[in-house]
């Protein structure tokens, strides 16, 4: 258990430097990173300062090593326009995408499992064909066009929701069905797909044959090999959440990390794009290892030690 | 009787397809108006209403543009940067990947490792801080979603060429004097077209999502070019006064999307009955 840990640790650190590497290359994709930075009205002056302040002057090598230090201190570096430190920035914002994700988390799950379930134990009734008809349309929905569906229908013509920011629980509402239901369709893709390749094996044809009941059979001989392929799902949709948000909180308004990206771009405060998109990117590193050491838990069959 | 519906029930995806196509194709000559053309006496009229010389079908945005015509012209936006991008991913991944399994050694090692740090960005996060480097245009656009795409492809052809690059008669085609490059095209190269076309219609309808989303957030194609993404971002600023601004191009874009996934999952039964 050790070694795999430390091994599967060691790959993680090595993706994530090639993150970094990749990130900090894309943003000189253009040669001089300074021309993102400041507003086009600037003169050549202020642009040169600019460039010596933030240190695009020094060799690339140079540049570097120095971002890699920096985020080795956790330095995200500073707003440009707001003259904050982006990690400051960033903290404020989190509890609201955070909020937002694990909402739209609860209606993925919540909805998409119950009928993944139906797809593949009762995959005959009408109830079923409705449901696989509600999967498919989701996946197919994008997410800012269900939002401001959501929002003519329920804040316009209804008046039950309010339509955007912050307050209370029936802000969250909305946001959080927008962002949930792509991941809710993936959810009970797989949670179909799951059930029925259990279903297929001997042991569950052998509790059939022995008369096991539907819910029995459920929640005692399927769910937990089941669940195997549904970490690994959740944990790519929790990132994939985390990026939606960018656009459902711009439908909405909600004041998390996707507008304040949105916002960055448009006022060319590119450190707050890097840093969110960093933050993005190591959250689905982490939630990968994480779903990689869950398997053994769930699974005692998977021995860490010769798994890769 | 029956049967005739029937059929017609499973061909409506192609149909939609074909609309769309058609649409994309033939718009300068299907648009009743031109699509830039403004109207400012006319400025958000519910559709069937007329305004001066134009008759808004289906309303008129807040310049007094023909929505039904900048629906159609829109239609070419997306799936030129679909296509496109599609092709380009595809081709890219799928060759980086065959490359990867049949070569191994530092190669594969090195290919496999940048497909695992393009996976571990989101994809959106990705795309959103090239173009917003790069700047918005439908070129780059393409560009972008090309290049953040095709870890998806390398790594379905890795796998696929690591499970026929033992086949006996890839090991016959080598012995017999056969080149790498003959045997990646002529050898591997049709046993996994399979599988990476299933990538590739999934990734179809998700690349008109990408587009239509970059240009929600203004990073896509730049106005006044008629987009689904941006006449929706446009909409929403009208959802409660001029409901029909967002809805009609938000209708194209999920009807287009389903037809690509419904034809998409006939592809995939088609070629891999396994995944059935």
């Amino acid at each position: 258990m050790p070694g795999f840990l430390l091994r599967r640790l060691g790959q993680a650190g090595v993706t994530i430097l090639g993150v970094v590497t990749l990130i900090f290359f894309v943003q000189r994709l253009t040669g001089d990173p300074t021309y993102l930075l400041v507003p086009e009205t600037a003169t050549q002056a202020d642009i040169d300062a600019l460039r010596t302040a933030l240190g695009f002057d020094r060799p690339l090598f140079v540049q570097y090593l120095d971002f890699l230090a920096e985020l080795l201190r956790f330095d995200l570096g500073q707003s440009v326009v707001q003259r904050v430190p982006v990690t400051t920035i960033i903290a404020s914002r989190m509890p609201y995408t955070l909020m937002l994700a694990a909402g739209a988390l609860v209606v993925a799950c919540g909805i998409g499992i119950p009928i993944g379930v139906l797809l593949a134990l009762y995959r005959e009734t009408l109830l079923a064909k409705f449901a696989a008809g509600l999967v498919l349309s989701a996946q197919s929905m994008p997410t800012f066009w269900s939002g401001i569906l959501m929002i003519l229908v329920f804040s316009v013509l209804l008046g039950w929701l309010p339509p955007s920011s912050t307050g209370g629980f029936s802000n969250l509402i909305m946001p959080s069905v927008a962002l949930g239901l792509l991941s809710m369709a993936t959810f009970a893709r797989i949670t179909r797909a799951a059930l029925l390749d259990e279903l297929s094996k001997d042991y569950a044809r052998t509790a059939r044959s022995r008369g096991v009941g539907t819910g029995r059979m459920l929640f005692r001989h399927l769910a937990r090999n089941a669940s195997i392929p549904l970490i690994t799902v959740a944990a790519l949709e929790i990132s994939n959440l985390l990026a939606g948000a960018v656009i459902v909180e711009t439908v909405f308004a909600w004041p998390g990390l996707g507008q304040v990206t949105v916002q960055a771009i448009l006022a060319r405060d590119f450190m707050i794009v890097q840093g969110v998109v960093l933050l993005g990117a190591f959250v689905t590193v982490f939630l990968n290892l994480l779903s990689d050491i869950l398997y053994s838990v769930v699974d005692p069959r998977i021995v860490l030690e010769k798994a890769r | 009787m029956m049967r005739a519906a029937k059929t017609a029930l499973r061909w409506w995806p192609l149909a939609i397809l074909a609309l769309a196509v058609l649409a994309a194709v033939f718009a300068p000559w299907l648009a009743p108006y031109d699509p830039n053309q403004q109207n400012l006496l006319g400025r958000l009229r519910p559709p069937g209403t007329t305004s001066r010389s134009f008759h808004y079908l289906l309303g008129s945005d807040e310049l007094g543009r023909d929505l039904l015509s900048r629906a159609i012209h829109g239609a070419r936006v997306s799936l030129v940067v679909a296509f496109a991008s599609v092709v380009l991913s595809g081709t890219l991944g799928t060759a980086l990947g065959m490359i990867a399994a049949y070569r191994r050694g530092w190669i594969e090692m090195i290919v496999m490792r940048v497909v695992d740090v393009f996976l571990s960005i989101p994809a959106v996060l990705l795309a959103i801080i090239t173009v917003a480097v790069l700047g918005p245009s439908l070129l780059n656009v393409i560009l972008v979603l090309a290049l953040t795409r095709w870890p998806r492809y390398a790594r379905v052809a890795y796998g696929q060429t690591l499970s026929v690059v033992n086949m006996p008669y890839v090991k016959l085609a080598a012995l017999m004097g056969a080149g790498a490059w003959r045997i990646l095209l002529r050898h591997i190269l049709p046993n996994i077209v399979g599988a990476v076309s299933v990538v590739a219609t999934l990734e179809f309808g998700l690349m008109i999502l990408f587009e239509a989303g970059l240009s929600f957030l203004g990073l896509g194609v730049q106005p006044p070019t008629a987009s689904w993404g941006a006449m929706l971002s446009t909409g929403r600023n009208y959802v409660s006064t001029a409901w029909w601004v967002a809805t009609l191009p938000g209708f194209c874009l999920f009807v287009l999307v389903l037809a690509v996934n419904l034809t998409g999952d006939a592809v995939r039964d088609r070629l891999d009955p396994r995944l059935r």
